[in-house]
């Protein structure tokens, strides 16, 4: 019946785009809300049971219809209640129009973080020394301090450097080699 | 000049009975009267409202209205609130700052929409409109403090600055010090969307000093609470206020402080804000709660019964928004204390949750519905409904003009009878003649959109998910819901029957959108061809759309009329159905 195969294609599962955070995978139907019947019932009762669910529910794009402010904002509250640890910086890089944020808790040291730095906005950090600094390269990540200064990343031993990031920025050019000359 | 008869006035007269006439409907309507008032009315039209950027173009509206005072444009289509339009769609308003900057000197009002807004066009704004006095960014993105300092250190005349629900790269919270000291005829101010961590107190606090007619404050919520007190002392005259995060420890000099200062706002009508609050300072507002107006908690983590005590206190109040932490109990109160009650928004605190962390279901609606004679305008989230608390609703609320249900699984039937919910929102359509704005959810067959289509004429927008059955639903909607603008659906059954048998509908309707439904590539094409007023969109972020079958049903279609042909400003992923796609990907 054509019913029935529009129908089947209106729950047929289908993969996310890339790109989107979560895959757009029909949500199982809450079983003890409903009966299993076949058989029509009334006007034109629709069994909703025969599309296949998967056994847990996944999250719909779009669905429910949440701004995403709204999302974030309460899930930031939450986040600070339960975890009480997440320690987020915000990242920029000259250049490059967007920032990005990173939470500097999940990260276990400096190779580990620019690492990430190195993926997220596609370029790659030189060799660091504690006398010459990052060299090798046009870019080095530097990050402000609770006291407003600028600091090359790395100059600090990690667990003082994350509790006194307040921001991170990947310098490029001459106002990076300041940075590094400089020393601390 | 043109021809007069015995019996025409004079423009002048005209001009001045024109000036009289402010909605659009009624300009447009005495536009078409003859010539001569076409030309009168089009050189005397001071405020133009563009629905959709991509109808018509810049130039054209130039070419029509010289001399436009208040610009008001929408982008993107209301589904990209919910993420369903891939970034880079377009929604671009430089072309539109660019051609005004020279066709509109004395600009005084832009109001921008689901907009792409770059430093670039806020630096041009800052140039080209001397005059500007209203600026407002609702749901906007693409530019950052930067752009905003442009705006503070050259609009002059600026009365209102609203950045509601914008994304804001906040590069740096000194933008606010580019308001120079002479500046001071700030009435409206809303930063409630920035999350700089250093929004710069001190030039807030200096700016809100010097400005006796700032009327509306919202903040963001970086503002901690102790720094309110002072604030609210400076202001007030205040009428509408926004706090930061209303959570800290409780001191007794920070409460004190606070309870003096709201007492002090003798005209505070609506409060919002409350970001992580704690019952604790709560009381603090009590001394205004009587005459408020509009009260939004709906960032407010606070669950009964502090928040059910809060509620309780403001009988006033026409405006309610809140979390579902208010739970039926809660409702009741409100049903009981405020009577006044126009607009209630419950929103979900944990939309994702498998299992109800809340005891809020269609009780409370229906107490609301009961007890609030002047409701009009709802949106609830919930995770139960029944037809028969819909036919309820519906019969205590025949003045609904908005009605918006959203059931957290999408699917879900009557909870009591395990029937579709055709029966109730038919009860909502039938008995609520005014209704303009309606969102189904739940269980639902082809039946409920015949009921839409009989009963809803003055509906101006839908929205569908995961609804219907076959082409027929669609088809009850297109062609009976005669005052239908926008349609928008996700996830329903509908193919190409029902669109193609009612094209020429989509050319009355300002948009139509449609995603993971069953439309196939073919149809599209052929109403690419045959609707050359239509702009037939198809998205798609796997690839080009002619890499498929003309059968193979399109990811997202978006489908509006406009009489600028289609636009040239699309990502690789989106492509325009015209005669020419054809051609065009050889």
């Amino acid at each position: 019946m054509e019913n029935s195969v529009a129908y089947e294609k209106a729950t047929e599962l289908r993969l996310g785009l890339p790109g989107i955070d979560e895959p757009a995978v029909l949500s199982s139907v809450k079983n003890n809300k409903r009966p299993l019947h076949d058989e029509k019932s009334g006007e034109n009762g629709k069994s909703a049971q025969n599309e296949t669910a998967p056994p847990s529910k996944a999250q719909i794009v779009g669905w429910p219809p949440v701004q995403s402010y709204r999302k974030n904002n309460f899930q930031q509250a939450k986040k600070s209640e339960s975890e009480c640890g997440g320690i987020y910086v915000k990242v920029s890089m000259d250049g490059a129009p967007y920032l990005r944020k990173i939470d500097l808790k999940v990260y276990k040291g400096y190779p580990e973080l620019l690492q990430v730095l190195e993926n997220m906005f596609k370029f790659t950090i030189g060799e660091y020394s504690e006398r010459e600094g990052y060299k090798g390269s046009d870019y080095e990540p530097t990050y402000e301090d609770k006291d407003g200064d600028w600091m090359l990343v790395g100059d600090v031993p990690w667990e003082m450097f994350i509790t006194s990031c307040k921001r991170l920025r990947i310098m490029k050019g001459s106002e990076a080699r300041g940075l590094s000359c400089s020393g601390v | 000049m043109q021809k007069k008869t015995a019996y025409s006035f004079p423009d002048e007269i005209l001009e001045h009975v024109f000036s009289f006439i402010q909605s659009d409907k009624d300009r447009n309507a005495a536009s078409v009267v003859c010539k001569s008032w076409y030309e009168i009315e089009r050189w005397c039209r001071r405020k133009v409202f563009v629905g959709n950027c991509y109808a018509v173009s810049p130039t054209m509206v130039i070419r029509r209205f010289p001399d436009i005072r208040s610009i008001e444009l929408k982008g993107k289509p209301h589904f990209a609130d919910f993420n369903l339009v891939p970034d880079g769609w377009g929604g671009y308003v430089l072309p539109w700052i660019s051609k005004m900057a020279g066709a509109y000197p004395w600009l005084e009002e832009i109001r921008l929409k689901r907009m792409v807004v770059t430093d670039e066009s806020l630096e041009l704004v800052a140039k080209s409109f001397t005059n500007l006095q209203v600026l407002v960014l609702f749901s906007c993105e693409g530019f950052s403090t930067d752009g905003l300092a442009a705006i503070a250190a050259g609009c002059k005349n600026l009365r209102e600055l609203d950045l509601r629900d914008s994304e804001v790269d906040d590069l740096s919270g000194h933008w606010l010090n580019h308001f120079p000291d002479t500046y001071t005829s700030l009435v409206s101010l809303n930063i409630s969307c920035l999350g700089s961590d250093d929004v710069s107190f001190s030039a807030l606090e200096r700016l809100v000093g010097r400005c006796p007619n700032l009327r509306r404050l919202l903040l963001n919520r970086e503002v901690p609470l102790d720094k309110i007190a002072n604030l609210l002392s400076r202001a007030p005259q205040l009428i509408e206020f926004g706090t930061g995060t209303y959570a800290a420890e409780l001191r007794s000099d920070v409460y004190s402080n606070l309870v003096e200062a709201f007492c002090n706002c003798k005209e505070l009508k609506s409060l919002s804000g409350f970001w992580d609050a704690v019952p604790a300072y709560l009381p603090v507002i009590y001394s205004v709660c009587s005459r408020l107006t509009s009260l939004n908690l709906s960032y407010a983590p606070i669950q009964n019964p502090d928040l059910t005590k809060l509620v309780s206190q403001c009988p006033s109040l026409q405006r309610m928004l809140v979390l579902d932490y208010i739970e039926d109990s809660g409702l009741e109160v409100l049903a009981s204390s405020c009577k006044d009650l126009q607009e209630l928004r419950v929103f979900p605190s944990d939309p994702f949750g498998e299992e109800p962390n809340v005891s809020l279901t269609e009780k409370g609606l229906v107490a609301v519905s009961s007890g609030c004679p002047k409701l009009q305008s709802v949106l609830y989230f919930c995770r139960q409904m029944s037809n028969a608390a819909l036919v309820t609703i519906a019969q205590n609320c025949p003045n609904f003009t908005r009605f918006r249900l959203c059931l957290l699984d999408p699917k879900i039937a009557d909870y009591r009878t395990l029937q579709p919910l055709d029966v109730g929102f038919g009860a909502i359509v039938e008995h609520c003649k005014d209704l303009r704005r309606l969102s189904l959810s739940g269980l639902l067959t082809d039946c409920v959109f015949e009921y839409i289509g009989m009963h809803a004429k003055k509906l101006e927008m839908l929205s569908v998910a995961f609804a219907g059955e076959s082409d027929l639903a669609l088809h009850h909607v297109l062609s009976g819901c005669e005052s239908l603008r926008k349609l928008e659906i996700m996830n329903c059954p509908f193919g190409d029957k029902a669109l193609l048998a009612n094209a020429a509908k989509l050319e009355t309707m300002r948009s139509l959108w449609m995603s993971s439904c069953s439309v196939s590539l073919g149809a599209c094409k052929m109403l690419g061809q045959k609707m050359p007023r239509l702009n037939i969109e198809v998205m798609d972020e796997k690839g080009p759309p002619d890499s498929r079958a003309e059968s193979d049903p399109v990811d997202k279609l978006y489908i509006y009329r406009s009489v600028a042909g289609p636009r040239f400003d699309m990502p690789p992923f989106v492509w325009t159905m015209d005669e020419d796609f054809a051609s065009e990907l050889s």
